[in-house]
């Protein structure tokens, strides 16, 4: 078990080891959404709140009822399951309550089911040996990097849409994934100031 | 598994404690020996493996059941938006319960809009206008939409969900769609090709409400050529006052899964089903003259229509050019010429293209085309009603354009 304490772990999540950026996992809406900051925004909170109760649900059920019982060997299956039942809550939330938002996620919101991110995130907390608390930690940490990456990513576009005039080559996902690299890049910055494996 | 893995998280598992407690006895009926096991080495791989397999079993079902039970919890939730108004064509104004496809929350008030495909999205026959509510056009729709059709907010109503208040536009007459329980009164043989079916509406008791020339679908039931019950559109022959009656007029086809059961099975007194009406081929107002063409079954909505300028007093000079093969085709003759004598604005023209000698025809001979050709002025002042297979229509709807009548107001019903 490491000894982080879950503060640490949170923020480390976000800069140094951003999911996206630094484990690239979740591109395809990423690629997909990021156009805007306002739906960018709205992926991203979908993707945080997710993240954080399936990183929470799945600490629960792979240490109580899983590890218990031998069943290890089944954690995708279940992960992917739960991940599926809280994509189809948040869905029905979205549509409900935020329509519009609905209607530009469109169907990268049913497809957040499988976001690599998001499994991924469960993924490594069972790998890493977190703790409840660490664990929870992380799943919040990893959802808010993933949407920071995100909107930093939609806002830059937004910009270079507005006020540049791009070359075919380059319109897209071409420059979407130049301004992903240097934005990675940048983030490596950060890399100094904790560690987590 | 590893044996050793076990024997540690015996000790402090409760779960896997009773689950090797009740292995044993299941190792000892199955053994017959009578000796209870006293260790767990003799415990069976195969015991383990099965218990195993059903407890993962039952695990990732109860999981399941219970993210399920959550689900169906949030969606009775969330998915229940409550009462909504849709506003049909700024006149009616109904209160539905929300959350389900504009489809059929409307099939549900009685209102039928034409669907071939259930719903699926595929049939792009349940095209409404839906000005206010709806949301943006779905990714579902677009391929079916035209960008006519996208400016004046056409939608497929199966893939609008009532989510909010609605204004919605549909053609008048899906107002009064209905499905309708009929039974045969009378059949009759009008030619040796074409079947006359008288039809008493039996339910529902009002009976049914029409425009004259409109169409009914007639559904047959499943018998030895077809897999499931069939059905087709006819024309309404008879007056469209009389709500508790229909006339159907249908021509035999060959291979025709309806009209091979109408030919040959159907039975006076047998009971069907129908729905309707449907169609937009029916007399718009004017001032104008009138100018009906009709060939074979193509009479049934003309002679509808007939009832309606006989009986409700339409005083516009009205012309009938009826196109048939031989005198034998000639049906509802009587009819027709009694009309003729009676109202001095009409005018019924027939034409025969092959008379036999024995039918001893002195009228018009020749197609219906060359009754347009010989007795249409240049740019009449008229509104034309065609009906009929669609070569003639389209040979006629090109002459008349040739003579200077307006494509708006030629109105057809082409029978395929």
């Amino acid at each position: 078990m490491v000894q982080i304490d879950p503060g640490t772990l949170f923020f480390a999540a976000i800069f140094t080891n951003n999911i996206l950026l630094t484990n690239f996992l979740g591109l395809c809406p990423f690629l997909a959404i990021s156009r805007e900051v306002k739906p960018a925004l709205g992926l991203g909170a979908a993707v945080v709140f997710v993240m954080t109760c399936t990183a929470v649900l799945n600490y629960l059920v792979y240490y109580y009822v899983l590890l218990p019982l031998d069943l290890e060997h089944f954690r995708y299956i279940l992960f992917i399951v739960i991940i599926a039942a809280f994509v189809q809550l948040v869905e029905m939330v979205v549509e409900r309550f935020f329509p519009a938002l609905y209607y530009v996620l469109g169907i990268f919101l049913p497809l957040i089911t499988v976001n690599c991110a998001i499994l991924g995130a469960s993924l490594f907390l069972i790998i890493r040996e977190y703790t409840f608390i660490q664990s929870m930690a992380y799943g919040a940490g990893s959802g808010v990097g993933w949407m920071v990456a995100i909107i930093a990513v939609g806002a830059i576009r937004e910009k270079v849409q507005k006020s540049a005039k791009l070359p075919r080559g380059l319109e897209g996902p071409a420059l979407t994934l130049i301004i992903t690299g240097v934005l990675a890049l940048a983030f490596t910055a950060f890399s100094g100031m904790i560690q987590i494996q | 598994m590893v044996g050793g893995e076990r024997d540690t998280s015996l000790k402090t598992n409760p779960f896997l404690a009773f689950q090797y407690s009740i292995i044993p006895t299941f190792h000892h009926s199955r053994s017959g020996t009578g000796d209870p096991p006293s260790t767990l080495d003799c415990v069976p791989e195969r015991s383990v493996f099965m218990l195993q397999v059903i407890l993962s079993l039952l695990i990732l079902s109860a999981i399941g059941a219970l993210l399920a039970f959550l689900l169906e919890v949030a969606d009775s939730y969330l998915a229940d938006y409550g009462e909504r108004h849709v506003l049909i064509n700024e006149e009616k104004d109904l209160v539905v319960q929300g959350g389900k496809p504009l489809l059929f929350t409307l099939m549900e008030q009685g209102i039928f809009i034409p669907s071939a495909c259930g719903g699926k999205g595929t049939c792009s026959y349940c095209k409404v206008q839906v000005h206010e509510g709806g949301g943006p056009v779905l990714p579902t729709e677009t391929p079916y939409l035209s960008p006519e059709e996208l400016k004046t907010d056409v939608r497929l109503s199966c893939q609008v969900k009532v989510k909010d208040d609605l204004k919605i536009e549909i053609p008048e007459e899906l107002f009064l769609v209905k499905e309708y329980r009929v039974r045969v009164e009378r059949m009759e043989d009008l030619t040796p090709r074409i079947k006359g079916l008288h039809l008493k509406v039996l339910e529902p008791p009002e009976g049914i409400t029409f425009k004259a020339g409109q169409y009914v679908q007639l559904e047959v039931p499943k018998y030895k050529r077809t897999s499931g019950p069939e059905y087709r559109a006819y024309s309404i022959s008879s007056d469209a006052d009389q709500h508790d009656r229909l006339e159907l007029v249908i021509t035999r086809v060959p291979e025709g899964a309806v009209t091979t059961y109408v030919h040959e099975y159907l039975k006076e007194g047998e009971e069907l089903r129908a729905t309707g009406p449907y169609g937009s081929f029916y007399l718009r107002d004017s001032d104008r003259d009138i100018l009906l063409i009709a060939t074979g079954s193509g009479l049934a909505p003309i002679k509808s229509m007939l009832y309606q300028v006989a009986n409700h007093g339409i005083r516009r000079k009205t012309t009938f050019f009826f196109g048939a093969r031989t005198r034998e085709d000639l049906y509802y003759e009587d009819q027709l010429r009694q009309w003729e004598s009676e109202l001095p604005q009409f005018t019924f023209i027939p034409t025969l293209s092959r008379p036999a000698p024995e039918d001893r025809w002195e009228g018009e001979k020749g197609r219906v085309t060359d009754l347009i050709q010989e007795h249409l002025s240049e740019r009449p002042n008229v509104d034309v009603y065609i009906c009929g297979a669609p070569p003639m229509v389209e040979s006629c709807v090109e002459l008349l354009t040739k003579k200077g009548v307006p494509e708006e107001r030629i109105y057809f019903d082409k029978f395929e």
